[in-house]
């Protein structure tokens, strides 16, 4: 009987969709042994309140950790109490999520318990007493099939690999105190500042535009704006180039040492297709390639490519996308 | 200050890797290694310390072979004074028994910084640095992509999902380092003859107890051939059917 514990991430009191994908991962793996599902939520007195949809999602228990100590992202307070939770739980796998938060965290939590932790994880399988998970290494380019023997080895799995699926359980709520005193903490987390609401992240995005040294200027990412905006699910991404050049902040960065992502859509705009940026976005469902030099790599993995001028293409297919949406 | 920086040697990206007859790991003939890009930015992070305060003390640490001398003189090379291999026969993948052996290192070594870069290119698990902090009880801050420090406290920018995070944390610290927050200088040729001349001690790696380890290493399935459907506009009718009607995705 496999037993597993999974960490729904929040932030601003919201619980996060990859706090769902950890439930569900956590779900299909317990049930092919018997097993129960612990989800553990933390935050700002009000976060309990998230219970009722982690135990929609397969949840047997939720535990709650509600202090205004842990409002914003608190990584020593909030790694003591996880570490304690799992110690004491009889877990096989502990599932946290490959996120600014989780891949801070987890490592915390890892080292503390003295257990095996792979992060970025594709897929995840029992194998006797053994836990055995892919993930991708050398930029991608190679799957590492990986065996944990860590009594319980803990997970960050990558995002958009889980689809949440609802299984309902009884979600019986168990609260929790936080261990030691969060206001105490030596590092803290002083402000967080987020784009507008309505931008949604390149890491759970349906579909990303994305621009490359071909946009020729910040100003010409416009043209890509208002495809996103046609497409209504979309998110703004960025070459290596695009950033240094500060066309684009950092966080638009697809690529080797950029967010990894992996959409249903990706559409490159005067990209090439950079060694460096094919390792951010080779997984993503489909891919279309906008370019005017047809010998560019990027139309070695392009699903849809068209030739041309992108000043000319862009706004023709932001017409189309939107006429096709209100037809749709 | 004395700056701890601890750098992996990895595999240029840039090739068609091959899988070596063991099944497990990749074939590393004719591969080239350098310094992990983010590992770099961390030496470029203590180096610009040291360029505002020359009392400074920069000492690069690496596990691996004895292959991983060649990339920390080039972290000497770049300005740092003094080098540690930890040496084992091989790099192991459990990021935790990575993490036990350098913090034996670093242990009582009286750091006010140590860094690290983000994650490696190869492994990519993201996980020592952090891991390193934990088990030395020093307060950690992963993927910063600004710092500044004033006498013993320190704040950083991190990258987080749609926006950023501003922490403030004590030292000494443990940090990991993200792109953006510098870009590395290359060694210049005095540099790169005063590093032959710098301190590198070799000592075998107090690696802990492995429960993580890879099995088995695949190519994924390449991506079916691309398709280059037209040219110009007037090829934007199609892509939308295509997107529809095949990839059902619009």
């Amino acid at each position: 009987m496999a037993n597993v514990f999974a960490f729904a991430e929040t932030r601003n009191g919201e619980l996060r969709k990859i706090g769902l994908e950890a439930v569900t991962a956590a779900r299909k793996i317990a049930d092919e042994t018997g097993g129960k599902v612990d989800a553990f939520i933390a935050g700002a007195p009000g976060v309990g309140a998230h219970a009722e949809q982690l135990a929609k999602y397969g949840a047997d228990t939720v535990i709650v950790v509600e202090h205004a100590g842990l409002e914003k992202y608190n990584p020593e307070a909030l790694a003591a109490t996880v570490a304690e939770r799992i110690r004491g739980g009889a877990y096989r796998i502990a599932i946290f999520p490959t996120s600014a938060l989780g891949s801070d965290l987890a490592p915390r939590v890892a080292a503390k318990l003295g257990v095996g932790l792979v992060t970025d994880v594709t897929a995840v399988n029992l194998d006797g007493d053994a836990v055995i998970v892919q993930h991708p290494v050398n930029i991608g380019k190679v799957m590492a099939t990986v065996k944990m023997t860590s009594q319980p080895a803990l997970i960050g799995i990558r995002p958009n690999m889980f689809t949440p699926v609802e299984n309902p359980r009884a979600g019986a709520v168990e609260r929790a105190e936080p261990v030691g005193d969060p206001s105490a903490s030596r590092v803290v987390v002083k402000e967080v500042k987020l784009g507008s609401s309505a931008k949604l992240d390149l890491g759970e995005a349906p579909v990303i535009v994305s621009g490359g040294r071909g946009l020729k200027g910040p100003e010409n990412f416009k043209l890509l704006e208002d495809l996103a905006a046609a497409f209504g699910n979309a998110a703004i991404g960025a070459t290596r180039v695009v950033t240094d050049e500060g066309w684009r902040p950092h966080s638009d960065q697809i690529g080797q040492t950029g967010r990894l992502v992996s959409p249903q859509l990706y559409v490159a705009v005067g990209i090439s297709g950079a060694i460096q940026h094919l390792a951010g976005m080779r997984t993503s469902r489909t891919i279309v390639a906008i370019n005017k030099d047809k010998e560019a790599p990027i139309f070695k993995i392009a699903d849809y490519g068209i030739v041309g001028d992108l000043f000319e293409i862009v706004p023709v297919l932001t017409a189309a996308v939107k006429e096709a949406k209100s037809r749709g | 200050m004395k700056i701890a920086v601890c750098i992996k040697r990895v595999p240029d990206m840039d090739v068609r890797f091959k899988i070596a007859p063991i099944g497990n790991a990749v074939d590393e003939a004719g591969l080239k290694f350098d310094i992990n890009d983010f590992d770099s930015w961390a030496v470029e992070a203590a180096l610009q310390i040291k360029d505002k305060d020359s009392a400074t003390e920069v000492v690069i640490v690496s596990l691996g072979s004895d292959s991983v001398q060649e990339t920390i003189r080039k972290a000497l090379a770049m300005g740092a004074d003094r080098g540690v291999e930890l040496k084992v026969a091989r790099i192991p993948f459990d990021g935790l028994a990575i993490a036990h052996a350098l913090a034996a290192e670093l242990k009582g070594g009286g750091f006010d910084l140590i860094l690290f870069g983000k994650q490696s290119a190869d492994s990519s698990n993201g996980a020592v640095g952090a891991m390193v902090g934990e088990l030395l009880g020093l307060p950690v801050v992963t993927a910063i992509s600004k710092l500044e420090l004033a006498g013993a406290t320190g704040s950083a920018k991190r990258e987080i999902e749609g926006g950023q995070e501003f922490v403030e944390f004590p030292l000494p610290a443990v940090l990991t380092i993200d792109q953006g927050l510098n870009t590395a200088r290359y060694p210049a040729l005095k540099g790169i003859m005063a590093a032959k001349k710098k301190p590198l001690d070799v000592r075998p790696a107090q690696l802990g107890e492995q429960s993580v380890s890879v099995t088995k290493m695949e190519l994924p399935p390449e991506r079916p051939a691309g398709r280059i459907i037209g040219e110009g506009a007037s090829a934007v009718p199609e892509l939308v059917g295509l997107l529809q009607t095949e990839a059902k995705v619009l």
